[in-house]
C-alpha cells in the first residue's frame, strides 16, 4: 500500500568502527542472516541487538506502531463515554479501562523503540497521517451500549489476533503482548457484562444493545483484515513466524466464539449467513462490504478527522508543558553535575 | 528544603496488572511510611466501596445524621473532581499524563463511592442515587473542586492545592471514632499521599521549566487561590463532630497545609498568591456557575432511563 511506504524508516544501524572494508560488512551480514535463519527455523527469537533482515525490521517497525497508535487513538470512542457512565462502578470500570489502553500503548510504543525508531517520530507519523490505526476507531461509540460492543466484540477480535502474537519471533513484542492479552481479557468480560446487563433489562436497554451489536458486528470482522487473497504481505509475515494463522482462519474462528457466547446474551448477530460448515470444520460468515472497509482506511471513514485531530490537539497544547519538563530536567541535570564535581 | 523524590520500590514481586511503581514523599512531611504504596494493595484486603454497601445494608455500619452529612461533602469533593480529572483522559501533554491523571480520578472516584455509600446508609439511598439523582443544590462540594480544568497548570494548581488539603484531612480522619470514616480515609490518604508527589512534581517543573510555563504556573494559582479558604472553614457540623472526635476541624488543618505547600512553593520560587477569598457556600448547597454544567453532563443518562439497572 503506497500510504504504507511513506512511514518513516530508522537509518540501517551502520557498520562497527572496526569493519572498515565492504568484505567485512558482508561477512557480518552473512553471519547475521545465518543466525537468523537459524532461529525461524527453530522457532526461537530475535532481540533488539541481533543482526535482522531490513525488511523484517521494516515489517515489524510498521506493525507494533500501527498497533501502539490503534491503543491511544482507540481511547477516544471509550472516553466519549467516561463522563456520561450510567453509574459509578461503570464509570471507575472504564476509566480503569481506557487507562490500560494508554498502558498498551506505552508497552507498545517501547517494543517498537528497540527497532531504533524514537516515539516522538512515530507520534509525528500518526498525527501527520503517514501511519496507519486500526480502522475500527473511525466509527463513532453512539450508545452506552457501545462501550459493551466494543469491549465483547472489538476487544474480542484483537484477543483473537494477538493470542498468537505472544509467540512472535521478536522478543519485546512478543512480550508485551502477553501483559496486553491478559489485561484485554478483562476488557472484553467487561464488555459482556455491559451487554448482558442491557440485554436483561428493561426492553429499550436491550434494543440499545442489540442495535450496538448490529453496529459493530461487521467492522469488528474486519478487523482481521483483508481476505487471504487479498492479502499480501500475510505470507511473507508467517515465514518470519510473526503471524501464525491467516486472516479468515483468525476470523472464522472469532465468529464461532461469539456465536456460542451471543446465546447467553441473548441477542443475535446480523448475519443470516453464520454456519459450522461439517467438512471443513469451520465456521462461515456471510459477505463483508470490503468496499467500505477500503473506503475507511483511505480516511473517509465517519470519524477519522476527528479522531486524528483530537491527537493533535492534545499534543499540541501539550507541548509547552513537554518543553517545561524538558528544560527543568536540564537544569537538575546540570546542577547535579556541578555538585558532583564540587564533591 | 525538601524536594519530593520519587521512590522506586524493588521489592515489588507482582503478577502483572496495573502500576508497580510506589511514590512517596521525603521529607515533606509525608506520612513518612515509605513502604506504603497505593497501588499494591490488592482487591483482596482493600476496603471497597462494595464492602460499605454491603456493611450498610446489613446493617453493621450505620452513620449518625452528622456523620452522613459529613461523608456526604467529602464524597462529592471526590465525585465532582474525579468528573473534572475525568476529561483528560486521551487529552494530556503526554501519555504518561494520561495515565497518571485518570490514575488520579479513579483514585477519587473510589473515594466518592466510599463515601457516597455510607452516606446513603442514613436513608437507604445508594451512591448512584446520591450521585445521578440530586440536584445542584444538594450537593455539598466546596467550590474548587468544580473549578475548570484550564490548561494543565490550572489543573496542577488545583490539584496542588486540594492534594495536601486531602492529605492533611485523611490522615486526621483515619483516626476517627466512626469506624467506617476511620477506614475510608485510612486507605485514601495513601493514595492522596502520590497525588501530592505528583502535583508537586509538576509545581516545580513548571515554575522553573521555561518562562512560558512559569507564567502559566503563576496564572494558574492566581486563579485557583481564591478557592482556598474555604477548603479550611468550620461550621456548626464540623463543630459537632469534632466535639465527639468523628472528624478534625476544618481550620486545624490550616497550618500544616500552609507550611507544606509553602515548602513546595519556596522551592518553585513562588510566592502564595496576594488575591482575596471567594465567600465559597458549597458546604450549603451554593456553587459556582461551573457545577451545573457538570452535573447535566454526569446525570444526563441515568435520568433518561430511571429505575434502570446498568
Amino acid at each position: 500500500m503506497a500510504s504504507q511506504t511513506l512511514q518513516s524508516v530508522p537509518a540501517e544501524p551502520s557498520p562497527a568502527r572496526h569493519e572498515q572494508s565492504l568484505e567485512d560488512v558482508a561477512r557480518r551480514d552473512a553471519e547475521g542472516q545465518a543466525y537468523f535463519d537459524k532461529v525461524m527455523a527453530e522457532d526461537s527469537r530475535i532481540e533488539p541487538r541481533d543482526w535482522m533482515p531490513a525488511a523484517y525490521r521494516k515489517t515489524l517497525l510498521r506493525q507494533i506502531s500501527q498497533h501502539a497508535h490503534s491503543e491511544i487513538i482507540g481511547m477516544q470512542p471509550e472516553a466519549n463515554w467516561i463522563s456520561r457512565a450510567p453509574s459509578l462502578k461503570r464509570k471507575a470500570i472504564l476509566m480503569a479501562k481506557v487507562q490500560d489502553e494508554a498502558g498498551h500503548g506505552l508497552y507498545l510504543y517501547s517494543a517498537a523503540e528497540t527497532l531504533g525508531q524514537p516515539r516522538d517520530q512515530m507520534m509525528q507519523d500518526l498525527m501527520d497521517g503517514k501511519a496507519k490505526y486500526s480502522s475500527i476507531f473511525n466509527y463513532p461509540a453512539r450508545t452506552w451500549a457501545d462501550m459493551g460492543a466494543i469491549g465483547w466484540m472489538v476487544d474480542g477480535a484483537a484477543i483473537a489476533n494477538q493470542v498468537p502474537l505472544c509467540r512472535a519471533s521478536f522478543g519485546p513484542y512478543g512480550r508485551a503482548m502477553v501483559r496486553v492479552c491478559k489485561e484485554e481479557s478483562f476488557h472484553q468480560r467487561q464488555g459482556f457484562e455491559i451487554l448482558l446487563e442491557l440485554s436483561h433489562g428493561t426492553p429499550e436497554q436491550k434494543q440499545m444493545a442489540q442495535e450496538a451489536v448490529n453496529r459493530w458486528y461487521a467492522p469488528a470482522l474486519m478487523m482481521f483484515g483483508p481476505p487471504d487473497d487479498d492479502s499480501p504481505n500475510s505470507k511473507q509475515s508467517m515465514a518470519w513466524n510473526i503471524k501464525r494463522f491467516s486472516n479468515d482462519e483468525l476470523r472464522n474462528r472469532f465468529v464461532g466464539m461469539m456465536m456460542e457466547q451471543v446465546k447467553v446474551l441473548e441477542l443475535t448477530l446480523p448475519d443470516k449467513d453464520i454456519r459450522f460448515n461439517e467438512e471443513t470444520k469451520k465456521w462461515e460468515h456471510g459477505p463483508l462490504d470490503w468496499d467500505e472497509f477500503h473506503e475507511v482506511l483511505a480516511g473517509r471513514g465517519p470519524c477519522n478527522a476527528q479522531r486524528l485531530e483530537r491527537r493533535r490537539e492534545a499534543h499540541l497544547e501539550g507541548a509547552w508543558v513537554r518543553e517545561a519538563a524538558a528544560a527543568y530536567a536540564e537544569k537538575q541535570a546540570k546542577k547535579q553535575a556541578e555538585k558532583v564535581s564540587v564533591a | 528544603m525538601s524536594t519530593p523524590q520519587t521512590a522506586t520500590q524493588t521489592n515489588d514481586a507482582h503478577d502483572g496488572g496495573h502500576g508497580d511503581i510506589s511514590v512517596g514523599l521525603s521529607g515533606a512531611g509525608a506520612s513518612g511510611d515509605g513502604a506504603a504504596s497505593a497501588t499494591r494493595i490488592t482487591p483482596g484486603n482493600a476496603l471497597r466501596p462494595e464492602d460499605i454497601a454491603l456493611a450498610v445494608s446489613r446493617g453493621t455500619a450505620k452513620p449518625s445524621a452528622d456523620v452522613a452529612e459529613l461523608a456526604l461533602r467529602l464524597g462529592d469533593d471526590a465525585l465532582i473532581l474525579a468528573q473534572r480529572l475525568g476529561h483528560w483522559i486521551s487529552r494530556a501533554p503526554e501519555l504518561e499524563e494520561d495515565i497518571a491523571l485518570g490514575n488520579i480520578a479513579l483514585d477519587q472516584l473510589g473515594h466518592a463511592r466510599s463515601f457516597l455509600s455510607y452516606a446513603g446508609g442514613l436513608d437507604g439511598r445508594s451512591e448512584d442515587d446520591l450521585a445521578y439523582f440530586r440536584r445542584e443544590p444538594e450537593f455539598r462540594s466546596v467550590q474548587i473542586f468544580e473549578q475548570p480544568n484550564g490548561d494543565f497548570a490550572h489543573t496542577i494548581a488545583r490539584q496542588f492545592v486540594v492534594s495536601y488539603y486531602q492529605f492533611e484531612l485523611y490522615r486526621r480522619l483515619a483516626q476517627s471514632t466512626d469506624a467506617t470514616l476511620a477506614g475510608i480515609a485510612a486507605k485514601a490518604v495513601k493514595e492522596v499521599d502520590y497525588h501530592r508527589d505528583h502535583s508537586a512534581q509538576w509545581v516545580l517543573r513548571l515554575a522553573l521549566g521555561t518562562d512560558e510555563s512559569r507564567q502559566r504556573m503563576i496564572h494558574a494559582f492566581k486563579t485557583v487561590w481564591p478557592y482556598v479558604d474555604e477548603l479550611f472553614r468550620d461550621d456548626e457540623l464540623t463543630g459537632r463532630l469534632s466535639e465527639t472526635a468523628a472528624a478534625p476541624q476544618p481550620s486545624s488543618l490550616r497550618a500544616d497545609f500552609d507550611r507544606l505547600t509553602g515548602e513546595i512553593l519556596a522551592e518553585a520560587e513562588l510566592q502564595v498568591p496576594n488575591v482575596q477569598p471567594a465567600p465559597g457556600g458549597g458546604r450549603r448547597g451554593l456553587h459556582s456557575e461551573h457545577l451545573g454544567y457538570i452535573l447535566a453532563e454526569m446525570q444526563v443518562l441515568a435520568r433518561e432511563y430511571p429505575g434502570a439497572s446498568w
